[in-house]
């Protein structure tokens, strides 16, 4: 049981990412380096928006490198636009259950028990302008709950919000991994967020994505690359 | 996908309605290809000066837009974006009422004992496609003045600029960005005029090519000729197209033009702004008002002929409507620069040769007065496709970087998509193409005067043929009825899109 990169090789234009190694499932890593190292990209490689020239993604032995994002067992929360604007919480948190939003009763009542399960119980008909960025992150974070994909990847959804907050919400995720049992991932320019994921990191240098340390270890007697990084 | 599917679809039914009715009027050719070089010339030169008097006089307009604020400029503005969807009949109509033999006037020269003023012509068809595209040239020259930053004025005043080194070092700068491609378009609008030089040139002196397709189609039917002179307009037309979109023709459709630059010279300036305006505003009410004046006591007992004709057009300019809305998304929802080019076509196009290349696909199947509906319908949707892809591409352009990996993501695709993130997003400005197509095939004649049966004609050519008969009461109208109708299906469509979107 695993998420296993094979020889990844991503190339665009000068850019160029190698990846090979595996994570086991459960696992909480961050992915941590420089910016324009290419973490994001990475990320968007395994959410499937970016064909990697070479090498496979694999989930439990299974060959998920072409399929479609939707399909892939993984959800992802985007930097920003996690929600549809137009659309009540109820409905957004609904395209997680069904892309065509019909919905029947008890999908209704599921709906209900994610937002109440963020703190946001009774807010189902508001749209999401009303709505604060640490309100905003819990939806999209109901939503992942609802989807109830193994692996759930987060590109930097808090980078936005108040230390306090952006905690709180750290707090939220593993709570809801620990729920669902899903593997995390995510993409940090802090390595206290690192920290308090309190699991594995994988360090982006130098156009190569070095397999999951533990990581305490390794903030603690970084490597030069991260050390440079680090400052 | 079947969203790019679609979209090739669409894209392959422009280029055989463009250039495969080209193509088919051609092999039916016989005696020969003829080049008219008069024809030529003519619409070659009447273009020319109608851009540049249109960019000409737009400028001071413009200048006089940016810089003043008074009562009823939110008014004159919004009569300046009317011109663009007044269908050229009654344009025509209302320049007869001022300019025609016995119009206003000619009735004061008359007075004075100076000579006529005949409007037919090479004059009067510049004075209709100034009356029709100076306005459009305002709007965008005034969004070039409102896009100059206001720290720049600021800037400029704090160094003691007076209005001649603001001309020098804002607004000349400014002008020679906007002009070029603006120029360029207005030129590319006026080759492919038809209904100006039908109602107002005429004769060898006064024909453009467009016009010598019908006369060559409908008097000599004689395809040969019609088909030279079409490649002869379409080659003209794609090389203006081309010279204007390296000018970076101006998109043309911006709203929000209520602000004001923060400087008004005063002096004789202020008094040649007045006096620019009220110009301005008369050259564009008067010729409308005496249609309104003299077609409002007619309305109510308008001949049920003309009640019928209104009705068929309504007809066609719903379904053109629906049918461009809906190409015009599909183009404007695929990436690529092939799409942005394969909507540009039918700008080149001339909708006389596309209505006779139908017609000759469609002759051995059926009758064409049968079909003379369902074609127009088809060659106003494919005319009016490029204006409605420059309102749509924008926002599906933001639509798409926005959303798309979210949709992506979680699955949202095909009619689920349409319905829960195209349709809400988009509902203005599709609301906005569907009303700018309609109004446009509103007014629109065409084809359908090649080959409208006699009885059954549409509402622009009810009042062409009123007019033709010297019926100017009844021509005055109908003509009224057809602006009610044209700008009363643009405005319910824009609002059934912004009504519900303010998001």
């Amino acid at each position: 049981m695993a998420l296993h990169c094979e020889n990844i090789d991503i190339r665009m234009d000068d850019f160029r990412l190698t990846a090979n190694w595996r994570i086991e499932t459960g696992a909480r890593v961050a992915i941590i380096g420089p910016s324009g190292a290419g973490k994001s990209t990475l990320l968007m490689a395994l959410a499937g928006f970016i064909l990697p020239s070479a090498g496979h993604i694999l989930w439990n032995g299974q060959d998920v490198t072409r399929m479609p994002p939707a399909d892939r067992p993984m959800t992802t929360l985007f930097q920003d636009q996690n929600l549809f604007p137009h659309l009540s919480l109820t409905q957004n948190l609904g395209l997680g259950i069904s892309p065509r939003l019909r919905l029947r009763k008890d999908d209704h009542s599921r709906i209900n028990a994610a937002l109440d399960r963020v703190g946001l119980g009774g807010m189902g008909a508001r749209k999401p302008a009303s709505l604060s960025g640490g309100q905003q992150g819990r939806a999209a974070l109901a939503r992942a709950l609802l989807r109830d994909k193994p692996v759930l990847m987060l590109d930097e959804p808090f980078a936005a919000l108040g230390p306090a907050l952006k905690t709180e919400m750290l707090g939220q995720v593993a709570d809801v991994a620990d729920t669902t049992g899903a593997t995390v991932l995510m993409v940090t320019h802090d390595p206290a967020d690192a920290r308090r994921l309190c699991g594995q990191t994988i360090l982006l240098a130098e156009g190569v994505a070095h397999p999951p340390q533990d990581t305490i270890p390794l903030l603690d007697h970084p490597p030069p690359a991260l050390r440079a990084y680090l400052g | 996908m079947a969203g790019r599917a679609f979209a090739l679809t669409v894209g392959a039914a422009i280029v055989a309605l463009t250039l495969g009715t080209l193509a088919l009027v051609g092999l039916r050719a016989e005696g020969g290809w003829s080049t008219d070089y008069s024809a030529l010339r003519f619409t070659v030169v009447q273009a020319a000066l109608s851009a540049l008097i249109s960019v000409g006089a737009a400028i001071p307009v413009a200048r006089a837009l940016a810089r003043r604020r008074f009562r009823g400029r939110g008014a004159l503005v919004a009569l300046l974006g009317a011109p663009f969807l007044l269908p050229v009949i009654v344009a025509v109509l209302g320049l007869l009422a001022v300019f025609g033999r016995s119009g206003v006037l000619n009735q004061l020269t008359g007075l004075a004992g100076l000579p006529r003023i005949d409007i037919y012509g090479l004059h009067g068809v510049v004075l209709a496609h100034v009356f029709l595209n100076m306005p459009l040239a305002v709007r965008l020259i005034l969004q070039g003045w409102l896009a100059i930053p206001a720290e720049r004025f600021r800037l400029a005043q704090s160094l003691g600029l007076g209005p001649r080194g603001i001309f020098r070092h804002l607004e000349r700068p400014m002008l020679q960005e906007v002009l070029p491609g603006l120029t360029a378009l207005i030129f590319v609008i006026c080759l492919t005029s038809f209904a100006v030089a039908l109602t107002l040139g005429g004769g060898p002196a006064a024909t453009t090519v467009e016009l010598a397709i019908y006369q060559a189609l409908r008097f000599q039917f004689d395809l040969g000729r019609a088909a030279s002179l079409s490649a002869l307009q379409f080659g003209l037309c794609a090389m203006a197209v081309l010279l204007a979109l390296r000018l970076s023709a101006p998109g043309g459709f911006g709203r929000g033009l209520d602000r004001v630059v923060d400087i008004a010279p005063a002096g004789w300036r202020r008094g040649s702004d007045t006096l620019v305006l009220v110009l301005a505003a008369l050259f564009l009410i008067v010729p409308l008002g005496a249609v309104a004046l003299r077609g409002a006591p007619i309305l109510v007992d308008l001949p049920a002929g003309v009640w019928w004709a209104a009705a068929r057009s309504v007809l066609v300019a719903c379904g053109s409507s629906v049918l461009v809305t809906g190409a015009a998304l599909a183009l404007a929802l695929t990436p690529g620069r092939w799409v942005d080019l394969v909507a540009m076509l039918p700008l080149a196009a001339s909708s006389l040769v596309m209505g006779t290349g139908l017609f000759i696909g469609l002759y051995p199947l059926v009758a064409p007065e049968a079909v003379a509906l369902p074609v127009t319908l088809m060659v106003n949707a494919v005319l009016a496709l490029p204006f409605a892809f420059r309102i749509l591409r924008p926002a599906a352009t933001t639509l798409t970087s926005d959303y798309g990996v979210l949709a992506q993501s979680l699955g949202l695709r095909g009619v689920a998509r349409l319905r829960w993130l195209t349709w809400p997003r988009l509902r203005a400005p599709l609301g906005f193409a569907a009303g700018v197509s309609a109004a446009l095939s509103m007014g629109d004649l065409g084809v359908i005067a090649l080959f409208a049966a006699p009885d059954r004609p549409t509402l622009p050519l009810m009042v062409q043929q009123l007019l033709g008969a010297y019926r100017m009461d009844q021509a005055a109208g109908a003509a009224l009825l057809l602006v009610l109708l044209s700008f009363g299906l643009f405005a319910l469509l824009d609002w059934g899109g912004r009504r519900g979107s303010a998001l």
